[in-house]
């Protein structure tokens, strides 16, 4: 890295209004040739609007944009692309049934008598891999490869020979530890080349492997910008949430009662094939039990075969003492047992619909269609929750699709506890979501089981699962291979019986 | 100086409330009928006249809402399938086997009340069918009702030979009565309507069936994961559109009292899946509004009545149609307005 | 191996019995469009029966209102070597290669009903069908007499763009241009439907403040008219006395109508037209002498069996 005079970037004073919010207050933003840039900040502090700016998917309303020196206007994605501005979004904007050749040539296609030369197609595609040492077969449709290799393909397509910077927003989201390690070492052979990367993530850790300098936003503005190495974590992180961070990361120890109260849930040999081997599990009342293991060990499959999203073809579940008959979301919800989705936005909320109904939908559903809630009991519901959760939204009519995605996730979790379950299972409950939100979601966790609810949690991130189960049940390639619990509950531990099982 | 900011701040707070204004869906349709009445005025200024006629309200205003019921009950039910993602292409054909039961049953003599309840079971009959084929075959809807859009007017054919079929009329004070009656001074069939409205008002908004369909249409995964029984709602949602196209093949049979499989409500379904777009639903599911919905019918309806009494010649029909049509749909597109006025603010730069 | 060569030989057999049997009777092979409304069903059965008395073995064929079925049915006629084909096609145009093909097998074709566009007139020996245009004139000069030259007309077109929507409009306007009191106040299409008539004529009803001062009212068809015949009983005035009905067709409905005084008069469109065809058809096999492109049939106007005041 290198401070020269004039910046590879340099934004000034960019302002943005949205109708009743201030997405951005006067906000400065240097980014330097050969530096790799992290852009941390809660839901809704305005990164994504910050990033659309640079890139022109969102017009501002004040300030102005140099770039090497030059001030320039970026009114839209082509723009931003020509002047040498790449991006990579958080959703992937790839069309998974094309080939990867047809993903990486969508926008401009190499032509022959007017035709699209597909052979000549073929080899930009090889080439555009070719400089992030990817050797893939460029024919297959792009889904039929993993998401990490999608990520690639996605910065293979926005990076060109001439690019001068490149925007990656939460591009490790869904990569497992080796992906991630993968993804970063391109990202240091790119800065090396003199590349401007602003890099956005929620993990902490993963700003201190890679980034040189943080900027670090709030509501709108800029909470200031420093070196990583002058930027211990505790400070990261409070800038970021404005205030000292509760201790929730630390183990709270469990409830020692747990122990004795009576089972809730209670699976012997649950299991459906190819997708997960059978297993036993109990879970009693007031306990969280933690799942752990690496991506593609089963958590999700666990959860969602006690949910009866997945249809099991062996064993048997009991609720409360009484076998389950039939196993169906719809039977699940009714007989007390809530599910919060992975993926929020696939299977989480239904984005036209408002926060009110949001909340309100599996407890109806519970209740029935003729047993309809009243508007007035549903109004008293959601805001309930709005003010138990702390959702920011200007009210509960808005549609939910317009929350920050933090907030939606309080939405699922507010769905699930409306409906009054016996047991909830939470399947990576703070998956993208900042660390306010994460703490407080923690806390409530905590709460939960304290007034004897039973609760599953599947989480990829071990401190979350230290700091909040009692028991941690541990899977590797789709088996359940161990119990951890009590005091037993450490990192190392996990860790050791992932890892251990393995050799 | 301060002057001249307060102005400026009134006229972007002016400026702030025209766009709320601009943006909330029941303008645009509502500027669209306002328009087709100003021109309506000026072709024909006694357009607006009602009077007595036959013990009944008669006036081109009274005709717009007479002849938009049966479309507006069609789009109704269409409003309740695209809200859960689907489309219902065989509402027209549902029309016409509707109206060759009534005539064929008619000819053999049944009650007439009782000829009234087999053709909305003929209705719902079609709905199950529909239902079955979306909900529990998984086939896509626009392909599933497509069966039985180029089949139905087939079976309706069929249906009428089963009485020789050379002359398919009849009288039946009772269903004409609904159709082209009156009671007091207002036609029967706007009673009907508003009466059928309200049922399905209830049904969907009095129960949780509404919120149902719509958590379904706005994310099939995530209603399933809410313990909602998503084929079950996709299923009703068909169910309540063939009863509802069936409801208004009763209107439409007894109006001209006779059957004719082949052109009648020929493509109805394009006029009610418009109706429900101007109505300010996307085809994309999620969300359904009743009220707009008819609102669209009358549009469509006004903007017919408009060209017929305009004196036009008869070949630019389409044309004017696709034309306000498509103007609306654009004033309704929040890219289209802002497009617009970014292009007015530059020019005025 | 036995059994392909027994089967082989019982299908030549066959094969010979079906072509030997024309020797005796003229076969023709008549290609319908479908069975839509009354009119076509009545005529493809008055066309069997004809057929019967004349002692030809007809092959019928009903398209289903499809081009690709009614072009696969001319070529099955062809294969099956017909004495002659009569084609009443779904469409105008695309007929080239197909008749063609009957004429390099020596098979010739006759039109009934429509018309066909073809570069080369000679690959079909004529059309015989009802004149659109003389039904047209038929209801101008109709017109003409029952108001003596003085007539407000409101007309309901057929389908936009139809040939029979087209040739009737053109055959009124050129018989009722003679005289000067004729004018066509308003005119719309019903798109030949009850329910299209029925909705024009509401429309009508209201721009003219009840028809004041219209004393005509010619539909292109009888459906349309008895749609406008329902408007104007609605809107409580006398179809058949306020206002002349006049329309094409005469369909069982309009006899009614006509009876009960509510129209007055109705071009036919004869449905049994079979015994205007086939002695076309059999004369040319016969003498295989040139005919005209277009043999018309004639039509007749039939009026109300109440006498007008």
């Amino acid at each position: 890295m290198t401070e020269t005079a004039t910046a590879r970037i340099e934004m000034r004073g960019v302002s943005k209004i949205f109708p009743g919010v201030r997405a951005l207050d006067h906000v400065d933003l240097r980014l330097e040739a050969g530096e790799v840039h992290a852009l941390m900040g809660e839901n809704g502090a305005g990164k994504s609007t910050l990033i659309k700016v640079l890139t022109g998917a969102v017009r501002r309303d004040e300030g102005e944009i140099q770039l090497d020196g030059k001030v320039v206007e970026i009114g839209t994605p082509g723009e931003a692309r020509a002047l040498g501005i790449g991006t990579v979004y958080q959703e992937v904007n790839l069309i998974p049934t094309m080939s990867v050749t047809k993903n990486l040539t969508l926008t401009r296609q190499p032509r022959k008598f007017g035709m699209v030369n597909w052979r000549e197609a073929r080899e930009v595609a090889k080439a555009r891999l070719k400089r992030l040492n990817i050797n893939i077969d460029v024919e297959r449709p792009l889904g039929s490869y993993s998401v990490a290799i999608q990520q690639l393909v996605a910065i293979a397509r926005a990076l060109d020979d001439d690019t001068r910077a490149l925007v990656l927003d939460e591009p490790t989201a869904s990569l497992d530890a080796n992906e991630t390690a993968m993804l970063f070492n391109i990202i240091r052979d790119l800065k090396a080349r003199g590349l401007a990367i602003v890099f956005i993530t929620h993990f902490i850790d993963q700003v201190y492997q890679i980034s040189d300098r943080v900027s670090v936003l709030r509501n709108g503005r800029l909470v200031g910008t420093g070196k990583i190495a002058d930027t211990p974590p505790l400070k990261l992180i409070s800038m970021m949430i404005g205030r000292e961070l509760e201790k929730t990361a630390l183990r709270l120890v469990g409830n020692a009662k747990t122990s004795d109260a009576p089972v809730v849930l209670e699976a012997e040999g649950l299991g459906k094939r190819v997708t997960m081997q059978p297993f036993n599990l109990k879970l009693r009342a007031g306990e969280a039990v933690g799942l752990s293991g690496l991506l593609g060990s089963g958590r999700t499959e666990v959860a969602k075969l006690i949910f009866g999203a997945l249809k099991p073809d062996t064993g048997r579940l009991e609720l409360g003492g009484a076998p389950m008959h039939g196993s169906s979301p719809g039977a699940s919800v009714r007989a007390g047992i809530a599910f919060c989705p992975e993926d929020r936005k696939a299977e989480g909320v239904v984005g036209e619909l408002t926060v009110r109904e949001n909340i309100v939908l599996a407890l109806q559903s519970k209740r029935g269609w003729l047993n309809r809630l009243s508007r007035s009991e549903q109004e008293r519901l959601a805001a309930e929750m709005i003010k138990a959760l702390g959702i920011a939204t200007p009210d509960a009519e808005k549609p939910v699709g317009q929350l920050s995605g933090g907030n939606q996730q309080k939405v699922i979790l507010a769905r699930s506890l409306v409906a009054g379950p016996r047991v909830l299972i939470l399947d990576e409950p703070t998956r993208g979501i900042d660390v306010g939100a994460h703490a407080e979601i923690v806390t409530l966790i905590r709460k939960l089981c304290g007034q004897g609810l039973a609760l599953l949690v599947a989480s990829s991130e071990l401190d979350e699962l230290v700091a909040v189960s009692d028991r941690v049940a541990v899977l590797r390639d789709r088996q359940m291979i161990g119990e951890i619990s009590g005091a037993d509950i450490t990192r190392d531990n996990i860790v050791h019986m992932i890892a251990g099982a393995k050799s | 100086m301060s002057q001249a900011q307060t102005t400026s701040t009134r006229s972007s707070s002016l400026g702030a409330t025209l766009g709320a204004i601009g943006r909330h869906r029941v303008v645009w349709p509502l500027a669209a009928l306002a328009l087709l009445f100003i021109v309506d005025f000026i072709i024909s200024p006694s357009f607006f006249n009602i009077r007595i006629v036959e013990g009944r309200l008669f006036g081109s205003l009274i005709d717009i809402p007479y002849r938009a019921a049966p479309t507006a009950l069609v789009a109704l039910g269409m409003a309740v399938v695209i809200g859960t993602k689907g489309i219902d292409l065989s509402v027209g054909s549902i029309v016409a086997i509707g109206g060759a039961v009534i005539t064929w049953r008619i000819h053999a003599g049944d009650p007439h009340l009782l000829i009234l309840f087999i053709a909305l079971a003929v209705g719902l009959l079609c709905g199950l069918w529909n239902g079955f084929l979306v909900a529990a075959l998984d086939i896509q809807p626009i392909i599933a009702t497509l069966i039985l859009m180029v089949s139905g007017r087939g079976i309706g054919l069929m249906i009428n030979l089963l009485y020789g079929g050379t002359d398919p009329s009849f009288t039946s004070p009772l269903l004409q009565g609904l159709s082209t009656g009156h009671i007091g001074y207002i036609p029967t069939r706007l009673l009907v309507f508003v009466f059928i409205f309200a049922l399905l008002w209830t049904l969907l908004r009095r129960t949780a069936l509404g919120l149902f369909l719509e958590s379904v249409g706005g994310n099939t995964a995530a209603a399933y994961l809410t313990g909602i029984n998503a084929r079950m709602v996709i299923f009703s949602a068909y169910v309540i559109s063939g009863l509802m196209a069936s409801s208004a093949g009763v209107i439409l049979t007894a109006d001209t009292h006779t059957s004719d499989p082949i052109s009648v409500a020929l493509n109805i379904e394009l006029d009610a899946i418009l109706a429900v777009v101007i109505g300010g639903a996307s085809l994309g599911g999620g969300r359904i509004y009743l009220g707009m919905t008819i609102l669209g019918a009358l549009v469509i309806q006004s903007l017919t009545t408009t060209i017929l009494t305009s004196g036009m010649p008869p070949e630019y029909n389409l044309v004017v149609k696709a034309v306000v049509v498509v103007v609306v749909l654009l004033l309704q597109s929040s890219n289209f307005r802002s497009l617009t006025l970014s292009i007015l603010a530059r020019r005025k730069r | 191996m036995h059994l392909v060569k027994l089967l082989s030989g019982a299908a030549v057999g066959a094969a010979l019995l079906v072509a030997g049997s024309p020797a005796m009777a003229v076969t023709i092979g008549f290609s319908q469009v479908g069975d839509e409304g009354d009119w076509r069903p009545a005529w493809s059965k008055d066309m069997q029966e004809e057929a019967k008395k004349e002692g030809i073995d007809l092959k019928y064929a009903d398209a289903q209102g499809k081009e690709e079925e009614q072009i696969k049915a001319v070529r099955a006629f062809i294969a099956q070597k017909v004495d002659a084909i009569i084609i009443a096609p779904v469409v105008v145009t695309g007929w080239d290669a197909v008749l063609d093909e009957a004429k390099k097998a020596g098979i010739p074709v006759f039109l009934a009903d429509r018309d066909v566009d073809v570069k080369d007139k000679s690959l079909f020996v004529t059309r015989i069908s009802a004149d659109f245009n003389l039904e047209g004139r038929l209801a101008g000069a109709w017109t003409a007499q029952a108001t003596k030259g003085q007539a407000n007309v409101v007309e309901e077109q057929g389908t936009v763009g139809a040939a029979p929507a087209i040739e009737r409009k053109k055959g009124f306007e050129a018989v009722t241009a003679n005289f000067p009191d004729i004018k066509i106040v308003k005119t719309q299409s019903g798109d030949f439907t009850t329910d299209g008539g029925k909705k024009v004529m509401e429309a009508f009803i209201k721009s003219t403040d009840n028809l004041k001062g219209i004393n005509v009212s010619f539909a292109h068809n009888d459906n349309m008219q008895l749609g406008a015949i329902q408007a104007m009983k609605e809107a409580g005035l006398k179809p058949g006395h306020d206002v002349l009905m006049v329309s094409v067709d005469y369909v069982p409905a309009m006899k009614e109508a006509l009876a009960a005084g509510d129209a007055n008069a109705s071009v036919e469109l004869r449905s049994a037209i079979g015994k205007y065809i086939y002695p076309v058809v059999l004369q040319y096999l016969k003498d295989k002498k040139e005919l005209p492109k277009w043999v018309k049939i004639p039509s007749d106007l039939h009026t109300a069996a109440t006498p007008l005041d």
